[in-house]
């Protein structure tokens, strides 16, 4: 890219430009959350910028960088149609701390931000709406995060308690209806190939919820 | 018989007046994939609308965050599930920018055909599906036949008809077959028969032409504000295609034509997929005329490339480069960077940061259909409930990519 943007940014705002960097073809500029509307509608409504299509808004954690640095960096992707060049404009904030909406400039900005809120619980300050979009709204949480476990969940109904003798059985077993194919059994003659509900009812096997013994007991509910 | 003024006092039955909450919900036979969308009705007008997404989502930018960099191509398949070879090419981009290789020239060639016929398949699947919920069955079938001929040929190539995982950063995971060609200069024909049949049976079709025309408008620039692309972009009479405007894998030795529409209707929309179909009929002859026959299809660097089993059994670097290919993955330099490619929808980017290790650092998708999503509330509102379901139709949602 021509870094055309780059140059108009700096000569705009000076100092409160904190980077602007070139990789691999990619213009960045790096500016202070106080800054973050200003230096956004600078780059739409400047006639050599005309940033008017807007990308993508988007965060990525640094828990690293703390305390030194504030871990999320809240990027905005914005091209112009007309002059069909880039940029990408981040800051920097801490958790907890607030960073201003883009909605006012660019609707796309809505629901995006919206997606950066649930996903790594960063407020935009003045968004009409700023509710969960993806996870529903009783998750706790924020998904994306790094220290955020990636085998948890959360279902809203909770799992049955099953001991794992009881659990549908897996592998080569898998597909058979209830109980696991005692085979050595069946080609022995007992335990004859009908369906489990029937080999209960005719007594040819428990009911595969309940064991031998504790038919005496009642039955506890699921879970207790 | 009483007369009829009596019913005209002022204590006569009256109807309710405030609006009505409908949810149409996620498991709606209309709502491709999963999307809620709760409406407040006035009779058949849609005063407000709330679209909800999130159902399919499954967590594909956490699940990446797990593996090495090859181990996203799965991820990625699932994502516009429809034309899923175009995310594998797309992501491979993107990290092929970071590490600053390039392909070379018969793997471009390659991934060109794949990629246009990932194209074919989605807006084949996407204007089958749109008339088929206007009550035009038959060519919903017709669109399907061709699409499963396609799948057939990808099945050929890659081994899987839908989600295949065939790409490769640095490449494909195998060199075309000696059918491709023909395969290919066979299914053309089929596909300009299937254009014309469907044309003539829905395109100048009465009801076919009510219900989709002033429907679902789009204004210009609401969708540059929105950040919408791709043919719903193009619907509205901007002629921005990622492969011309920023050409990739060679698209700029492509002879092809951007349909674009006038009005941002519905109807607009319909006709650029079709044409797109047609462009990418065109693009896929020129790229199976200079398909080599010969030549390598990946980059030859053993840090990015597997190697071949017979060196992977034979010889001790073979089987070291594979080990640590395997356990720990391709390693990018550190940095970020923003790739993006043409997907079916529109522009497909991703956002890859890397830590210098082989495991992703993070790897952001720019969902086009997410952001088309937010379009749909605009077009939607005011309009009646019918119209929710050729406008929903045009907007293309696949579920996997909105939500991921």
């Amino acid at each position: 890219m021509s870094q055309k943007v780059l140059a108009r940014l700096k000569a705009r705002f000076g100092e409160a430009i904190l980077a602007a960097e070139s990789f691999r073809g990619d213009d960045e500029a790096l500016v202070a959350p106080d800054n973050w509307l200003a230096a956004a509608r600078y780059l739409r409504d400047d006639a050599e910028c005309a940033m008017n299509h807007f990308i993508d808004l988007t965060i990525v954690d640094y828990p690293e960088r703390e305390p030194a640095t504030p871990r999320f960096d809240v990027l905005l992707f914005v091209r112009s149609l007309g002059k069909n060049h880039r940029v990408r404009l981040k800051t920097r904030v801490r958790d907890g701390e607030g960073v201003d909406t883009l909605t006012g400039l660019w609707e796309g900005a809505n629901w995006t931000e919206r997606e950066a809120y649930d996903m790594f619980g960063v407020k935009f300050l003045g968004h009409p709406d700023l509710r969960r979009i993806l996870m529903y709204e009783e998750f706790v949480g924020y998904p994306l995060r790094k220290d955020y476990p990636i085998g948890k969940t959360q279902p809203l109904i909770p799992y049955r308690e099953v001991a794992p003798s009881k659990l549908a059985p897996f592998g080569a077993d898998e597909g058979q209806p209830y109980g696991r194919i005692d085979w050595l059994a069946r080609m022995a003659g007992r335990n004859l190939q009908v369906s489990p509900a029937i080999g209960v009812q005719q007594g040819q096997r428990p009911a595969l919820s309940v064991d031998t013994e504790d038919l005496a007991q009642p039955r506890k509910p699921n879970g207790n | 018989m009483e007369p009829i003024q009596e019913y005209e006092e002022e204590t006569a039955l009256e109807l309710p007046a405030e609006p009505m909450r409908l949810n149409m919900g996620p498991a709606h036979p209309a709502m491709h994939g999963t999307i809620r969308m709760i409406l407040d009705l006035d009779g058949e007008i849609i005063k407000e609308v709330d679209v909800q997404p999130g159902y399919l989502h499954r967590g594909f930018e956490k699940s990446c965050e797990r593996g090495t960099w090859a181990q996203v191509y799965p991820y990625a398949d699932r994502l516009n599930y429809v034309s899923p070879m175009l995310n594998n090419v797309g992501f491979s981009l993107a990290v092929e920018k970071l590490l600053e290789i390039e392909v070379p020239e018969r793997c471009k060639i390659y991934r060109v055909i794949l990629g246009e016929l990932a194209r074919i398949t989605d807006h084949l699947t996407c204007n089958g599906a749109m008339a088929m919920e206007l009550g035009a069955f038959t060519p919903f079938l017709w669109c399907i036949k061709v699409r499963d001929w396609i799948w057939d040929i990808l099945e050929q190539e890659t081994g899987a008809r839908m989600t295949h995982s065939f790409g490769r950063i640095g490449g494909m995971a195998k060199p075309p077959t000696d059918q491709l060609k023909t395969t290919v200069r066979d299914i053309l024909p089929q596909i300009d028969k299937l254009m014309a049949e469907t044309e003539g049976t829905l395109v100048r079709n009465r009801i076919f032409i009510d219900r989709l025309q002033g429907v679902g408008v789009l204004s210009k620039e609401l969708a540059l504000s929105i950040g919408v692309t791709g043919p719903m972009l193009r619907g509205c009479g901007i002629d921005y295609d990622v492969r011309k405007a920023n050409p990739y894998s060679g698209y700029e030795t492509y002879d092809f034509e951007i349909p674009i529409g006038h009005d941002g209707d519905t109807y607009d929309r319909f006709m650029v997929r079709m044409e797109e179909i047609r462009q990418s009929c065109r693009i896929l002859e020129q790229a199976i005329e200079r398909l080599p026959d010969h030549g390598p299809i990946n980059v030859d660097d053993p840090r990015i490339i597997l190697p071949s089993k017979t060196d992977v059994y034979e010889t001790i670097e073979g089987t070291i480069a594979h080990f640590k290919l395997v356990m720990e993955g391709v390693k990018p330099p550190p940095g970020a960077v923003y790739s993006y490619t043409e997907g079916g929808n529109g522009e497909l980017g991703f956002y890859i940061v890397s830590d210098g290790s082989g495991t992703p650092y993070r790897v952001r998708c720019r969902p086009p259909c997410f952001i088309n999503l937010m379009a749909a509330a605009p077009m939607i509102r005011g309009g009646m409930i019918a119209d929710i379901v050729p406008t929903f139709g045009s907007v293309n949602m696949i579920g996997g990519e909105c939500d991921r």
